[in-house]
């Protein structure tokens, strides 16, 4: 009787330190088989682009296109969402998330007109990483140019 | 073989979104802002496509292969015609990406409607 007692207070505290951190690595799990699984679906697409005979750099490209139709499919059945509600930064972090932040909105404010609302708020989300990613190219850029 | 490494890295770049979201509570629109600047700044210093080398998609598809694209054509560029190319680099790589990412979008917001809540 004591010794049980003594395991369910052992256990108890076991959980207590782990709980905090058990849903982030839950989360991660997720994250990461999803992720994991969208980049394999990038693979097979540049495999099969690949043997058509296209140059490694179209290859690239095409590749990144026939994701961003997909995700934007997704998006409009409803589908991404849900998928990213399973999981987190793995459906986020890939080209197809970057997608889904430029249709999801596109629908969302296609109500408010196609100029002040789908125009205007299409790149909500994705206007950021697009003039973040290019200020920082120009500094790459300027840097290189000088040092090179 | 190509998948695993794909799906390692892929999955690994998806995890440190992930570990970031949960630690530091930025929000989704931050984390992408950081990665694919920081993809840019890797790609600049030539670290990330050592990493394309080896896992192909698995570092392509994720947003710091976009960064390392703006990178890449950049330099490409600047290579090409000068200073010029600082200007015109980045967006000429990522000009596929960006416009079908609007064409795509722009599609489905002609046929979809918002799903109810």
């Amino acid at each position: 009787m004591d010794n049980s007692a003594k395991n369910k207070k052992l256990y108890q505290e076991m959980v207590k330190k782990a709980s905090p951190n058990s849903h982030i690595i839950k989360d991660c799990v997720k994250a990461f088989v999803i992720g994991g699984i969208i980049c394999c679906i990038g693979q097979f697409i540049t495999n099969y682009l690949k043997e058509l005979g296209l140059t490694q750099n179209d290859t690239g490209i095409y590749t990144s296109s026939v994701l961003i139709f997909l995700a934007s499919l997704l998006t409009g059945l409803g589908l991404y969402g849900k998928l990213g509600k399973f999981a987190g930064a793995g459906s986020i972090v890939p080209i197809t998330g970057f997608s889904n932040s430029v249709t999801s909105p596109a629908i969302e404010f296609k109500k408010e007109g196609f100029i002040t609302g789908l125009g205007a708020k299409i790149f909500i989300v994705a206007g950021p990483v697009i003039l973040y990613g290019v200020l920082t190219s120009v500094v790459v850029g300027i840097i290189y140019y000088f040092i090179k | 073989m190509d998948y695993l490494y794909a799906f390692l890295v892929g999955g690994g770049i998806c995890v440190i979104g992930q570990i970031l979201i949960d630690k530091t509570k930025l929000t989704s629109a931050r984390i992408l802002v950081l990665f694919v600047v920081l993809g840019c700044i890797l790609g600049g210093l030539g670290i990330y496509q050592p990493l394309v080398n080896f896992a192909g998609a698995g570092a392509t598809v994720p947003l710091p292969g976009f960064g390392n694209t703006l990178a890449k054509g950049v330099i490409e560029e600047v290579d090409r015609c000068g200073l010029l190319g600082v200007l015109t680099g980045g967006l000429k790589a990522s000009a596929a990406g960006i416009t079908s990412a609007i064409v795509f979008a722009f599609l489905a917001a002609l046929i979809f409607n918002p799903k109810e809540k």
